[in-house]
């Protein structure tokens, strides 16, 4: 049910499609750009397995209610985890490898796609987190919260992008008010699962390997003090 | 790695449509799509032209109609919004078996239904007669970033490697009783998730070291020589020309 974040053909029309197409290359150029900075060519093919990892991790299923299942975006995860534009660039090549060859989400919104999830997903995700990163560098407890939160505004406000979108070209009869209401709600809902999946997976990671979260990069907080410690 | 090229939605055939280059195949998707998305929704019968193309495109692929179609149900969740719009649209109001259902509402699903269905069927067809390594072929012939090919390569050298690792580690846990069914119970789940994260990174370092001793310098290999002919353009962009036809008789009978 969460993949109603992948909008198909014909959602928006020809215009809007081509204008956030545009938008898409643009901001994934700027994200190539900033993350030879994280990583060169030459350690690309650490991208490359991240990037199969968040496949992998759309295709787990969680459970939210009996009969209801839901699975991670990742776009606040991997803001987290590898930072915000190597995050970036790997969910937008998942997106183009799910349009391409497994026909999951519309050729021509391929653009609004990688503009709602890869780019204002990820740097929302990234810039909460950067908000909340003195919690976060306070210890587990605040890390674990700061990842629930990224992920949730993450996931209402990338499906913000598609009210956004809907507004600017969509091509169906529904009022916009009742696209904002279902949208939002539906992905407030999705954002609680998506955020406790993400804070207990960077939990996870911090735990056994705090020098690969990109969020604490950079000083030496508490919590590495005290896993290199034990 | 020798094996395990293939994605499910490949059909390997002997045939015009998957010798044409790759590159081709990828553009003519677009802008048949493309095509598909500009055509105003009242021009119906414009909508069986772009079915009877793509009909031809598979039987010169020797694609079974059936097979597409069968695959062709991924497309389900935007079919709730495209159900919804009749019921929720504004006026004016059309009876239709005792329901009072708005015109615009109507019109609003026909057009994410037809247009949806289309750019599903067309995704498919270039996902059946493109393998996965003909598609990096077409990204980097279409010059994509070289970071960008690069991040694709291995991407999908090792989907399958780290998706079968997720399968092994949810059966995993099952084989040890594990039945979530509410949001709170998805722990394991998560720490699953943390912990394929590790393997993932930490199985790219030790690809990457690989990489470095066999003598990696950043580059991908250029991995087959362009024989791309101008006819071939032709032959492959056919279809779309048909396509584009199609879109202005539509703008001109709507």
């Amino acid at each position: 049910m969460v993949t109603a974040m992948h909008m198909s053909d014909g959602l928006v029309n020809a215009p809007t499609a081509l204008l956030f197409g545009a938008i898409a290359v643009v901001g994934l150029a700027f994200c190539l750009m900033r993350a030879r900075a994280d990583l060169d060519e030459r350690t690309a093919p650490m991208a490359g397995l991240v990037t199969a990892f968040v496949f992998a991790v759309q295709m787990i299923n969680f459970p939210i209610l009996p009969g209801a299942s839901g699975h991670l975006l990742g776009g606040a995860l991997v803001a987290i985890l590898v930072g915000p534009y190597v995050g970036a660039v790997c969910i937008a090549i998942v997106l183009l490898v799910q349009a391409l060859l497994f026909a999951d989400g519309g050729l021509t919104a391929l653009g609004t796609n990688v503009t709602n999830m890869a780019l204002i997903g990820v740097f929302t995700g990234y810039g909460v987190a950067l908000l909340l990163r003195r919690l976060a560098r306070r210890g587990k407890g605040g890390l674990v919260a700061t990842a629930f939160v990224a992920a949730f505004v993450n996931t209402v406000v990338a499906s913000l992008g598609f009210v956004l979108q809907y507004a600017a070209g969509g091509a169906g009869g529904a009022s916009l008010g009742t696209v904002f209401a279902l949208m939002v709600g539906l992905h407030a809902l999705i954002g609680i699962g998506e955020g406790v999946i993400t804070a207990a997976t960077v939990g996870a990671v911090a735990a056994v390997r705090p020098d690969l979260v990109y969020l604490l990069r950079g000083t030496a907080p508490a919590l590495v003090r005290k896993e290199a410690s034990a | 790695m020798g094996a395990g090229h293939a994605h499910p939605l490949h059909l390997p055939r002997e045939s015009v449509v998957h010798r044409l280059p790759p590159q081709i195949k990828i553009v003519a998707a677009f802008l048949g799509v493309l095509c598909v998305v500009a055509t105003p929704r009242e021009a119906f019968p414009v909508f069986a032209g772009y079915l009877a193309v793509l009909v031809g495109v598979w039987v010169a692929a020797r694609i079974p109609p059936g097979w597409i179609l069968r695959r062709s149900l991924i497309e389900a969740p935007f079919v709730v919004l495209a159900v919804l719009l009749p019921f929720t649209g504004p006026g004016p109001q059309v009876e239709w078996l005792g329901l009072t259902l708005s015109e615009p509402g109507l019109l609003g699903a026909w057009n994410i239904l037809v247009k949806g269905t289309l750019g599903v069927l067309t995704s498919l067809t270039l996902a059946a007669t493109t393998p996965m390594r003909d598609l990096l072929v077409g990204l980097q012939r279409l010059h994509a970033p070289a970071m960008v090919t690069t991040i694709t390569t291995l991407m999908l050298r090792y989907m399958e490697v780290i998706a079968g690792e997720a399968r092994r580690m949810r059966l995993a846990r099952l084989s040890r009783g594990h039945d979530p069914r509410f949001l709170w119970q998805a722990g394991a789940t998560a720490r699953g998730v943390g912990a394929l994260f590790l393997r993932s990174y930490e199985r790219g370092e030790r690809v990457h070291l690989a990489m470095l001793s066999r003598g990696w310098t950043g580059a991908m290999p250029v991995l087959t020589a362009d024989t791309t002919t101008r006819a071939d353009w032709v032959r492959g962009l056919a279809p779309v020309g048909i396509a584009a036809l199609l879109a202005v008789t539509g703008w001109v009978i709507a």
